[in-house]
């Protein structure tokens, strides 16, 4: 394995022995004597305002290297699952070190001790590993298996002791679903920067006086859980500090080039993914963090930009890899093997300056390097005054591979600050001082049939909400609908938050993230990360109620089952105020209900308005809809209009969705937009600059977050039928990107069906 | 201000191919033209068009105001033939102009005339579509005569109107050298011409011919090749003009 130089700068003979070598060249500040990385970012960084030339292409060995991963990744598409645990239960220092090609890899360390080998981790659900296993072929431990059964109770088992008789009916109606109760919830992001910046003695130590701030007298409840978690975080440290030694690091002590700093950020994440596979294991926001040691090494003459962006490859080449093991059921929520290795690039800092650095665009410049590819998922904080460059880098780097998620940080920099990173899709929080407790989504169009059938499920027929008073007559009025539609979101909000309650509770008590929790302060900000689906389909549905006639359409039982709509009324997606303000009211309506509910560990309530793919299987769950959606048929993905209803062109559809607030659905909003490279302009240079002044109006608007896809409808056909030709082809999809060779083939039919905008 | 009626087929918020940045397009119903490769034969009559007036449209418009300038774009008006309603399209490029916002006008200019000084006096940007040079060649595409067009735009040339020079390359009807190479000479004498558009023909407009159960009589006809293409710039790009 190759290493770059460890002893300091030479021409530094004036360092004195206590002045750290590790520090050298750095300012100090706030962040020299407590935990403190934003402080340290601020006072070392170097905004980049230039453009890409100054970039490296891939290395020889990475070439080399990266063909091995690619070969292993086709392989896998083709046949599956290459190997998996089946009897040792994953920990941070369960497996030996584990290399793709030891000579080749500048940053090392996989999950396991074999590259994409999937490890076993049965703490969320040990049936849900157990089916995990057996889906892909493999043979569940006895061992293992009799062990969770007689000795060690999972967070799925907590759950399921918790949950009251009315949950487990909403949750098996499809009303809430894709609930974190047998999987494990993941999204919260580890400050990984601490490990490279303070080296693991120094973060122990400060563990340490936390645990001593909590020598008092009257202990009481809360107190002794936060004892407990530190002294969990505590050991987590210990382990990750062994681990790291195993492939060869002391990562006792900070790193002292940008070398070690790229290894220790990267040692810090792999410790936690080997031991919770939680739905979104998010990276953070490191790349300025990381160029503060590269342009300190390259200033002292030790490293060449081949050699930096030869680091940064690697690094991404590793986060590509990260592997769990899924169900069947998981994948249809979740389609696509996502890991949600969420790094966010660029956005402003509080005093002016850009956050944009020279690694910010060497990130970017894995896509060109490696190709396209869903993870990590790299998110760009736009602003509108990142510098021109930048922009460009960006836009031209989504027009060539659709792997980029943008996110508005004009918007969020006055919420989070300018040292949050995003959580899976569009979730945003302060690192190291945050983190949510996820909850997935309820099915709000669901919550309208079922006000229309006072409680009753409109496919099983079952009564599963309270039983209010059913709309009795064979019109559909908005008037008569909205209070009951009122009354059943009350309901919704209530049960739903007494599900996430329950799930949080057991999550911390049987799968506590220790080592996540050990790279954030002692005193974190938590959100109850609630969510919506369907959105578009109430708005659109509330609209035909109000500008057209319905008529009910029941079956011999009286259920409401279809509906007649005759009549023209306006459509979500179109800049029409008269539904846009529909769908705001009612993102504004279920915002005020999640708020009133009691969340667990005093969490602050917030909503998303995303899907992931659920958008499918929440759509297959659902009866037919007032608006002519038909049973079964998907709803729309995120806030998304429905499928080619937006009939206006790009910029209506954008302002319809920069109006929903994001006051009210502080977890995120998320709008996936498909465009022909033709529409986009004539020229490559028109392209890119008609791209960028879509951003920007998208986002002065107030818009949220955007995935952007640049390509044509035929190209994907031609995917569907010839997945042999395009290994690499990502398509973003809602708050992510998979392979889309990797969706199902339902899947991939709502991805063509949705609207791509194209030129008159 | 004045608030006449006017027909408006349809609209696209996004317009990325007709003027600088994103633009709101107006595609305006009704053209006297009967052009051969016409990709919106469904705009040809105010038939199916919306019946409006400008202050409609212009409020409408405001409301983009803001997302429109951030986008550095502005507003488009298209067809149809636009110059088919002048006095509409002034005042909605009137409008536009006092709300400070850019103007293009898309047009083959054939009606050239009958845009008075002042609708040119708010207008920014003429996107004009010769179709071809040849007289001969102009009747038989389009059934009118070529003239009224190079008035037209020996016209914003001497008002000193930028222009968009737009040139459909169609096999066998407009791919004559000696034509183009006229045409090219003519387009630089004007000192007017910011860009010159090669517009390779398509087929995407024919379903709409079946559609209106017309007769479509380019069924047989090539769209052009990349070397096509390359070689009707030339004669442009000679002349130090900018071609796309």
């Amino acid at each position: 394995m190759k290493t770059y130089d460890k002893t300091p700068s030479p021409n530094l003979p004036f360092l004195t022995d206590d002045t750290p070598v590790h520090y050298r060249n750095f300012r100090t500040g706030t962040w020299s004597n407590e935990v403190d990385v934003r402080d340290f970012i601020q006072r070392n960084y170097t905004p980049y305002e230039g453009n890409a030339d100054f970039l490296s292409g891939p290395t020889d060995d990475t070439q080399l290297l990266w063909q091995q991963v690619l070969n292993l990744m086709v392989k896998e598409q083709k046949s599956g699952v290459l190997d998996a645990d089946t009897e040792m239960v994953s920990g941070i220092t369960t497996h030996a070190p584990g290399y793709i090609d030891k000579d080749l890899e500048r940053i090392v360390g996989l999950q396991t001790d074999k590259p994409l080998k999937r490890s076993l981790m049965p703490f969320g659900g040990v049936r849900m590993a157990q089916k995990a296993l057996e889906s892909n072929g493999f043979t569940f431990s006895e061992a293992t298996n009799e062990a969770f059964k007689n000795l060690r109770k999972t967070h799925n088992d907590g759950v399921f002791d918790g949950y009251t008789s009315e949950i487990r009916k909403a949750r098996s109606s499809g009303i809430v679903t894709g609930l974190p109760d047998a999987y494990a919830r993941g999204r919260i992001i580890g400050d990984y920067r601490r490990v490279a910046l303070y080296g693991i003695e120094y973060l122990i130590a400060d563990k340490k006086q936390q645990l001593d701030s909590l020598e008092i007298h009257n202990l009481d409840e809360e107190t002794i859980r936060l004892r407990e978690e530190l002294n969990e975080q505590l050991r987590s440290l210990g382990e990750l500090q062994e681990m790291a030694a195993s492939y060869g690091f002391d990562i006792s002590r900070p790193a002292m080039n940008a070398q070690e700093a790229v290894q220790w950020v990267y040692l810090g994440y792999l410790a936690a993914v080997k031991e919770q596979n939680g739905a979104a294991m998010s990276f953070g926001r490191v790349s300025t963090f990381l160029d503060i040691y590269i342009q300190r090494d390259m200033e002292e003459g030790k490293i060449t930009e081949a050699e930096a962006q030869e680091l940064i490859d690697h690094l991404v080449m590793k986060l590509r890899m990260v592997r769990f093991m899924r169900t069947p059921d998981y994948d249809a929520l979740f389609s696509g093997d996502p890991t949600w290795v969420t790094e966010v690039i660029g956005g402003m800092g509080l005093d002016g300056r850009t956050m944009v650095s020279k690694t910010s665009f060497r990130f970017l410049q894995t896509l060109h390097n490696l190709g396209p590819a869903p993870e990590p998922n790299l998110t760009v904080l736009w602003s509108q005054n990142l510098p021109e460059g930048f922009k460009k880098f960006c836009v031209d780097t989504s027009i060539k591979t659709s792997s980029l998620q943008y996110e508005n940080d004009d918007l969020m920099r006055g919420y989070w600050g300018d040292d949050y990173g995003i959580a899976c899709c569009v979730s945003a929080m302060k690192i190291g001082k945050q983190m949510q407790f996820f909850g997935a989504r309820a099915n709000l169009a669901k919550t309208m049939l079922y006000a229309i059938n006072g409680g009753k499920d409109e496919i099983s027929g079952e009564q599963i909400g309270p039983e209010l008073a059913p709309i009795s007559g064979d019109k559909l009025s908005y008037e008569e609908l909205m209070p009951k539609l009122d009354a059943m979101m009350d309901w919704l909000a209530a049960t739903y938050m007494n599900a996430l309650n329950v799930i949080h509770f057991m999550h911390d008590k049987y799968y506590y993230e220790r080592l996540e929790m050990a790279l954030h302060d002692r005193d974190v900000f938590r959100t109850m990360a609630c969510g919506i689906a369907g959105l578009s389909v109430v708005a659109d549905s509330l609209s035909a109620c109000k500008f057209a006639d319905v008529k009910i359409i029941r079956d011999e039982s009286g259920l409401a089952v279809d509906f007649e709509t005759t009549g023209e009324f306006p459509v979500f997606g179109n800049d029409d105020d008269r539904v846009d303000s529909i769908a705001r009211d009612l993102v504004k309506q279920f915002m005020a209900k999640l708020k009133k509910q009691p969340a667990y560990r005093n969490a602050e309530p917030t909503q998303s308005i995303l899907t992931i793919t659920s958008n499918v299987v929440y759509g297959k769950k659902t009866g037919s809809t007032p608006d002519g959606r038909k049973i079964g048929d998907p709803f729309a993905p995120g806030v998304n209009p429905m499928h080619g209803r937006d009939k206006n062109g790009a910029v209506a559809s954008m302002k319809s969705v920069a109006k929903m607030p994001y006051e009210f659905a502080q977890d995120g909003i998320s709008y996936t937009f498909s465009i022909v490279p033709g529409a986009l302009g004539r020229t490559g240079e028109d392209r890119i600059t008609n791209m960028i002044q879509l951003l920007n109006g998208y986002f002065n608007e107030g818009g949220h977050h955007i995935n952007i896809n640049v390509f044509n409808r035929e190209t994907l056909m031609d995917a569907m039928e010839h997945p042999e030709n395009y290994p690499q082809l990502t398509v973003r999809v809602s708050g992510y990107a998979v392979n889309f060779n990797k969706l199902t083939r339902e899947q991939q039919m709502d991805v063509i069906s949705r609207t791509f905008h194209e030129s008159n | 201000m004045k608030n006449p009626t006017g027909y408006v087929h349809s609209i696209e918020t996004a317009g990325t191919l007709d003027g600088p940045g994103i633009r709101h397009v107006l595609f305006l119903s009704g053209c006297p033209l009967n052009c051969l490769y016409c990709h919106n034969p469904d705009t040809r009559t105010y038939k199916g068009g919306r019946k409006t007036d400008a202050f409609t449209e212009l409020r409408e418009i405001a409301r983009q105001k803001e997302i429109l300038q951030t986008m550095g774009g502005g507003v488009t008006l298209s067809g149809g033939e636009p110059l088919w309603q002048p006095d509409f399209v002034k005042a909605i490029f009137e409008g536009c102009k006092r709300m400070g916002l850019h103007t293009s006008l898309d047009t083959s200019g054939f009606l050239g005339a009958k845009a008075d000084d002042e609708l040119l006096s708010y207008t920014d940007l003429v996107l004009l579509d010769i179709k071809s040079f040849d007289p001969e060649g102009y009747k038989v595409l389009t059934g009118v005569q070529l003239q009224p067009t190079l008035d037209f735009a020996e016209r914003l040339a001497k008002l000193q109107i930028p222009v968009w020079l737009r040139f459909v390359l169609v096999p066998g009807y407009t791919d004559d050298f000696e034509a183009l190479d006229k045409l090219a000479e003519f387009a630089q004498k004007l000192g007017n011409i910011e860009r010159v558009e090669i517009l390779p023909f398509h087929k995407m407009g024919e379903y709409k011919w079946e559609a209106l159960r017309m007769d479509y009589q380019l069924k047989d006809t090539p769209e052009p090749d990349a070397d096509l293409v390359e070689r009707a710039k030339e004669p442009f790009a000679n002349a130090g003009l900018e071609v796309y």
